[in-house]
């Protein structure tokens, strides 16, 4: 079936349709991945964005129930060069075409991905749509330019969970701490790396309010990454603001914006984000490079953060953006890139561990 | 970090002369190393024996030593130039194995030089497989079960502790010679007697068969801050069990899953910690069981390999020179990646198109060999090729390979196999299996059924199934006056088929085919290598050509000069064709043109990014030519420095308009047109063999009888003296027309006179049109009949007259001038008596062209390229032959250890894969040297065995003599030991091989024959010479098979039994040669 993309800026792609047929609206990123797709297309923090992937050959591992960072499928659109029409993995249950209409994700293949991407560098990210229905491309150019915006718009409210929810640590990992996590979209291996090192996650849905969170006394606060504008979500940033000095927070992605707002500063749109898995980003302190996994199109500005609170711990190389930070003071820090990676190399799991030596230092109620 | 301030100097080891494992690779990486060390302002001192490589230019290295590359050589360097460091990691094998055993000699310590990149400690946990694997043992890594044996009963004990199939590995040898799999007890022995003997320390792993599993690579880096980040992943379409230089290989990996590559990733990390390399690039290779995801280490190259210059063509990241700087200091994120300029090297490219290398080999040449592909590599060459699809890549690999075809089957050049025949060559890995593939998806054979024979990946198995189905649709779509669908000729394109498959599916031509593309609107795009995806912004004009829309090039407005490169690496078609264009390249940067490469062979200088303007890493086929001379609109195209590859193409390409400098492509055929080349002979009153050319058998022998036996002969149009044999009578010439080929009115068959016991002499002219110079005069040390690329050669000649070589020049002025050469021209002359001869023009660059650049210290294909574009040689400066004031010598290398089996007879048809050049102040010295370059290690003492054919006895005579003078005792065979009794000379007699034992093998086997002079007996090979002289080669033992030869050897062998064989820099000699010009 034949499918069309077309770009608030005029731009159109012919291409054929995979996944579901219909229409669709998000804001256009590219991801240049070359592995991890079913960890991308699972990832909450894309909701609201259409993914497309600057690596061609996709889907070629189909999916399997392991690698999966939510239930479902998060992207409002996918676009590729070409999809596999086997998968070949021994851990694979489905072909990746199968998944996605399964999923109802609609998507498109066939199309010039580098000219899409290109495009994007130089325009930075923009709205588009994708359909099977509108094959016009001024008709679609035209409802695409018309779609919302991302910017202000809250979506985490579509992405974190409804109800609280507790997860203890696997089998045969010792409960060292009880962590409070605020979910504005999670991927899982957050919580698995958590619970795997000791900590009982207490899951809070992200419009929790902080009194709620501290009846349960917990040891530390995790901020999860999300999707979309962090200014939209000043209720979060509220929680936050409160919980700061009360105990160790550890901010990943969104998480890492929130917290940079509740400490008094701004954020700002990035041109088109960085979403891949090679971003070299300094630990200015150790004067050492980590490969990370990047996924966000908003960044904080540290020196508006008021007061000389927080000093900036990690650069990107690339563009020299801000992806660490932690309080002087307090046993606050977050960053902007995924340590728990997934997709994406390994190379920054030791941040988790921080995360729990924080919270080992923390005072306790009964050391007082 | 910054660099370092405490070393000033520091040593390079190159790889040496191109063997099979060891190719233009290494030139490439030390190159690039040479070049990043002196930007830094370190002095570079090298060694490399290798005269045509680009490294060994008198530019790239303060010092450059064009010595062997043994500890004794290395360490007169040494302590001569007192570097202190050494870089051991970006010459291959060799200069890791010299490296090594210098340290061990206490070489190193005794001057204080540094190992820098990875030290002694680093390189034996990677090379020694006992350590290597206690290393990763102790990092918790999975490993093929295995143990080190020792001797032949502890194989056999291991193999049947492990139980077969069991994969026998030798330590420290290079591209796993000696190596194999085992099935039995029987074949356990002896792969493993071989093996032990061929291991440096006499080692051999015994290892469990991972046969079937999916192979990996990961091009891994670090820096002495420890970071470390992946530069490529690459995985093989052949799985485990064929070695991976011999394995079709894809980057980057497309079967993994996120989780797998990044546990290999985190295995591939802990690797390079844990083995030591301090700095640098080393190569990862993984094993994964397809069913269980089991996952292995296989080995570790510590060092830049061939899988390097892979990575670095197919990501654009340039692995050695980034290598070079860290190890001086740097750290990754302190260094810029060139491609983006704003971004550091400290990153993991990304690509967004798919690459494919497909191996190239030469079983042509070698129809005795064994063509099943082992762990053991075979290739000569390699292929790369970038698409937006693996569909596309794969296709445009195929017709990059200048076998003949023109993509994935679908040429008009399928074989028809029995499904027997295709199940056969399914089964046991073989270099045609690619085609074998197609004709099992044709058959029918399932693709289940093809997974179970091959062990393939199902993913690449429907990858050509894709194919298939194009290929379908595109064969019921006929065409049609009205033309054939866009849409279906452009989903042909992106699937990678070439218009000459098209034309044949559709029963059509090649230019038809064009140009109902053309007027469909399809043209291929031509897309950037940029390192990251589109992310940033490229500045490395770097191109691959696709069928999607987007097109980057932007040609310039300058003046541009595009240069054909050659392709793979062949026999006869190799690293002095690259050296070449690379030249051409340099020269128009010198003078203000841009210069435009096109090349599809990854290991080479001039498919670096920085060697010329604008790169296109593209198939070198007519289509693909014409599609970029078309976008770029060059000023002129220069075909004569690529070998045969562009000489082609040269007619075709004229045909089609393109503006081709230098000589005349019509020139050029009436050098190789043997019709027009014998009138132009005739024309200019110079003298050709008595020769004839035969479309039918019964005329061949007419025109043999009347020329008279021996003859030579040969296909017309040939490369590499392919099919070239000479033949002693009536029955070896009907048997050569049955065997090697059919003669036809369009493929006739040409007669030469065969010149026994003549000279042979090469000469390379270079010419702007009006004058005309002799670049050199190389003399063969072999007489004729040895092919030009096989012959050791002397430069100046050494027995030649000042009349022969005043009659030699002539000729070369007046066929410079006939032929209007502009630009470079070799000349082949056979001398006999005092007759000169002319046997063979080829109005372009020569294989022999580096070599004599290097003697007389002008880089004639620099020069030449600026000819081509109207310079004169009176304005370069280079207006008289120059004679050295020193002798070179040129030895050839030969492929003979990998090939048990194969006969090392030198003949007409070329056999070796590459060259060395000694350097010394007379002939005895460097005769010495070129043979210890050439690893064909001289013996000073011990026994010779002589065993020649009648025609010899009296030469070899006081050759014997020599060798008993110096000490050597002789063993000869009954008729050479009657002969040299009568001479007087003490000799002991020997059984030949089918008079009883013991013969000559036993005393090879058992280690008591330390050289053998060996003639064949002329007209047929007898089997026992043949078996004499393949033992020698696998047991390493100079063997001798002609006499020019043997004399050779004997005064090299006198220098050798004097000892101080001293070194000396190029820049030394042509010092000398300045010298000596100003006084004369």
């Amino acid at each position: 079936m034949k499918a069309l993309l077309a770009l608030e800026d005029g731009t159109a792609f012919t291409g054929e349709s995979i996944g579901a047929s219909g229409t669709t609206s998000g804001e256009v990123v590219f991801n240049t991945s070359m592995t991890g797709y079913q960890e991308i297309l699972s990832d909450p923090s894309y909701a609201g964005q259409i993914v497309a992937m600057t690596y061609p050959l996709i889907g070629n591992t189909g999916v399997n129930g392991e690698d999966l960072e939510s239930g479902q499928a998060q992207p409002e659109g996918f676009i590729i060069k070409e999809l596999s029409a086997v998968a070949s993995n021994w851990r694979s249950s489905q072909s990746l075409g199968d998944w996605l209409a399964q999923c109802e994700v609609v998507g498109i293949q066939g199309i010039d991905t580098r000219q899409l991407t290109r495009i994007l560098r130089l325009k930075g990210a923009l709205k588009g749509m994708i359909s099977t229905e509108v094959l016009d491309p001024r008709a679609l150019a035209a409802r695409a330019q018309a779609s919302p915006s991302l910017v202000g718009q809250d979506m985490v409210r579509l992405v974190t969970c409804s109800q609280p929810k507790v997860l203890d640590p696997p089998a045969g990992v010792r409960e060292r701490f009880r962590v409070a996590a605020l979910d504005c979209g999670t991927k899982r291996n957050i919580f698995r790396m958590l619970t795997q090192m000791g900590c009982r996650v207490e899951v809070f849905p992200a419009s929790t309010s902080a009194g709620e969170i501290l009846k349960q006394d917990p040891d530390g606060l995790f901020l999860s990454n999300g999707p979309g504008d962090p200014e939209a979500v000043p209720y979060v940033v509220e929680t936050v603001r409160d919980l700061i000095p009360k105990m160790p927070v550890f901010g990943i992605c969104l998480g890492h914006q929130i917290l940079g707002l509740a400490l008094g500063g701004k954020t700002y749109k990035l041109k088109f984000g960085h979403h891949g898995g090679n971003h070299p980003v300094l630990d200015v302190a150790a004067g050492k490079v980590e490969i990370t996994t990047q996924n966000h199109g908003f960044a904080v500005d540290v020196p508006s953060i008021p007061g000389d609170q927080v000093e900036q711990t990690h650069v990107n190389l690339y563009d020299k953006t801000v992806e660490g930070m932690r309080h002087k003071t307090l046993p606050v820090f977050s960053v902007q890139y995924h340590p728990e990676a997934s997709p994406g190399p390994h190379d920054a799991h030791h941040l988790f561990r921080r995360f729990l030596e924080f919270m080992e230092k923390r005072p306790r109620k009964t050391d007082a | 970090m910054p660099k370092r301030k405490d070393i000033h100097k520091i040593l390079i080891i190159g790889s040496g002369p191109i063997i099979i494992g060891q190719a233009c690779e290494f030139d490439y990486s030390g190159t690039q190393a040479c070049k990043a060390l002196r930007e830094e302002g370190y002095e570079v001192v090298l060694v490399n024996s290798n005269p045509a490589t680009i490294m060994t230019d008198p530019e790239f290295a303060h010092r450059t030593y064009i010595e062997p590359i043994t500890p004794d050589f290395v360490e007169a360097v040494i302590a001569r130039e007192r570097p202190q460091a050494l870089l051991p990691t970006l010459g291959g094998q060799t200069g890791l194995n010299v490296a090594i055993q210098l340290a061990d000699r206490g070489v190193l310590a005794k001057y204080n030089v540094e190992m820098i990149g990875a030290d002694a400690q680093a390189i034996r946990r990677a090379e020694d497989r006992h350590l290597f694997k206690e290393t990763m043992a102790s990092i918790g890594l999975d490993l093929p079960r295995s143990e080190v044996a020792c001797s032949l009963e502890d194989a056999k004990r291991i193999a049947q502790e492990l139980g077969f199939p069991v994969v026998v590995r030798p330590a420290f040898t290079l591209g796993g010679t000696g190596g194999g799999i085992a099935y039995n007890l029987e074949e356990l022995s002896e792969i493993a007697e071989r093996g032990l003997g061929l291991s440096m320390v006499g080692e051999a792993l015994i290892e469990e068969s991972i046969y079937g599993w999916k192979e990996y690579e990961l091009e891994v880096m670090r820096d002495r801050n420890d970071n470390v980040v992946i530069i490529c992943s690459i995985e093989n379409f052949d799985p485990m069990g064929i070695h991976t230089g011999d394995s079709i290989t894809v980057a980057p990996a497309q079967t993994l899953t996120d989780r797998e590559y990044q546990a290999m990733r985190d295995a591939a990390i802990r690797v390079i910690r844990a083995i030591g390399v301090e700095t640098g690039g080393s190569n990862i290779q993984f094993a994964v069981n397809p069913e269980t995801g089991r996952r292995v280490v296989i080995e570790m190259n510590p060092r830049v390999s061939r899988s390097s210059a892979l990575a670095s063509k197919a990501t654009g990241f340039p692995i050695a020179k980034i290598a070079a700087k860290l190890a001086v200091g740097y750290t990754l994120d302190e260094l810029p990646n060139d491609i983006t300029r704003e971004t550091p090297a400290c990153f993991e490219p990304v690509l967004d198109y798919c690459v494919v290398k497909i191996p190239r080999w030469a079983f042509e040449k070698f129809p005795a060999a064994d063509p099943t592909l082992t762990v053991q590599m075979k290739s000569v060459g390699e292929v790369m090729a970038i698409g937006r699809t693996f569909k596309e890549a794969l296709q445009k690999a195929v017709r990059s390979l200048e076998i003949g075809r023109f993509g994935w089957g679908a040429d008009g050049k399928d074989a028809v196999m029995t499904r027997e025949q295709i199940v056969e060559k399914l089964r046991i890995p073989n270099s045609e299996r690619l085609f074998a593939l197609r004709a099992a998806l044709v058959a029918g054979i399932s693709a289940e059924e093809i997974q179970r024979l091959t062990k393939i990946d199902p993913w690449f198995l429907e990858q050509l199934q894709q194919i298939l189905q194009v290929e379908q649709e595109i064969k019921s779509a006929p065409l049609s006056l009205s033309g054939v669908s866009a849409d279906l000729l452009r989903r042909a394109k992106q699937n990678g088929f070439s218009d000459r498959q098209l034309a044949h599916l559709w029963s059509t031509t090649e230019a038809n085919v064009r140009q109902l593309r053309k007027q469909a609107g399809i043209f291929p795009s031509y897309k950037l290598v940029d390192t990251c995806a589109a992310e940033f912004e490229a500045y490395t004009p770097y191109f691959y050509s696709t069928y999607d829309p987007e097109d980057e090039s932007r040609p310039s407005k300058r003046r541009k000069i595009m240069i054909l490169g050659g392709g793979p690496n062949r026999i006869g078609q190799g690293i002095e064709f690259d050296y070449c264009c690379v030249h051409a390249a340099f020269a128009f940067k010198e003078i203000g043109y841009d210069s435009i490469m096109v090349n599809s062979n990854p290991e080479t200088v001039s498919t670096d990014y920085d060697t010329s303007d604008r790169l296109y890493f593209e198939p070198l086929t007519l289509e693909d030519v014409l599609n970029i001379v078309e976008r770029e609109k060059p000023d002129g195209v220069i075909v004569q420095f690529g070998g045969q590859t562009p000489l082609n193409l040269a007619l075709a390409l004229k045909a089609a308009g393109v503006p081709i400098i230098g000589t005349l492509p019509e020139a050029i055929d009436r050098a190789e047109d043997r019709k027009k080349f014998a009138a132009l002979l005739e024309k200019l009153n110079l003298r050709q063999p008595p020769n004839g050319t035969s479309t039918a058998v019964e005329e061949a022998v007419a025109i043999a009888q009347k020329l008279g036996y021996p003859v030579l002969l040969r296909p017309s149009y040939v490369l590499g003296g392919r099919a070239m044999e000479i033949v002693y009578d009536e029955h070896g010439l009907r048997d050569y027309m049955a065997r090697a080929v059919a003669a036809s009115p369009d493929k006739p068959i040409l007669v030469d006179k065969f010149l026994e016991d003549a000279i042979e002499v090469d000469v390379d002219v270079i010419s702007d049109g009006k004058t005309a110079v002799v670049g050199g005069i190389l003399e063969h040390v072999e007489e004729a009949g040895v092919h030009s690329g096989d012959a050791a050669m002397v430069m100046p000649p050494h027995t030649l007259s000042s009349e022969v070589m005043d009659e030699i020049r002539r000729a070369s002025h007046r066929l410079s001038a006939e032929l209007g050469v502009v630009g470079l021209m070799n000349i082949q002359f056979a001398v006999k008596g005092k007759t000169v001869y002319v046997l063979e023009v080829n109005p372009r660059a020569s294989r022999t062209v580096p070599f004599v650049s290097k003697m007389i210290g002008v880089p004639l294909a620099k020069l030449a390229a600026k000819v081509m574009v109207g310079q004169t040689l009176r304005e370069l400066g280079f207006t008289q032959e120059i004679i050295p004031p020193y002798i070179a010598v040129k030895e050839s290398v030969f492929p003979f250890a990998r090939f048990f089996g194969v006969d090392i007879i030198l003949g007409p048809e070329m056999k070796s894969t590459g060259e060395v050049m000694g350097i010394d102040s007379a002939f005895g010295p460097a005769f010495a040297k070129s043979q210890i370059g050439a690893y064909q290690q001289l013996p000073t003492q011990g026994t010779a065995f002589v065993s020649v054919k009648d025609k010899d006895k009296r030469l070899v005579a006081p050759v014997v003599r020599k060798l008993i003078q110096l000490g050597f005792s002789i063993v000869a065979t009954p008729g050479t030991a009657e002969f040299l009794r009568r001479e007087g000379l003490s000799v002991e007699e020997i059984h030949k091989i089918h008079e009883g034992r013991p013969h000559v093998l036993d005393l090879i086997r058992d280690d008591k024959i330390d050289l053998i002079i060996n003639s064949p007996s002329g007209k047929v090979t007898k089997g026992d010479e043949s078996l004499i002289r393949s033992l020698a080669v696998a047991n390493g033992i100079p063997c001798i098979t002609t006499m020019p030869g043997a004399q050779a050897s004997v005064s090299g062998i006198e220098v050798l039994k004097r000892g101080n064989l001293s070194v000396l820099s190029l820049q030394e000699w042509h010092q000398k040669l300045r010298q000596s010009v100003k006084v004369t």
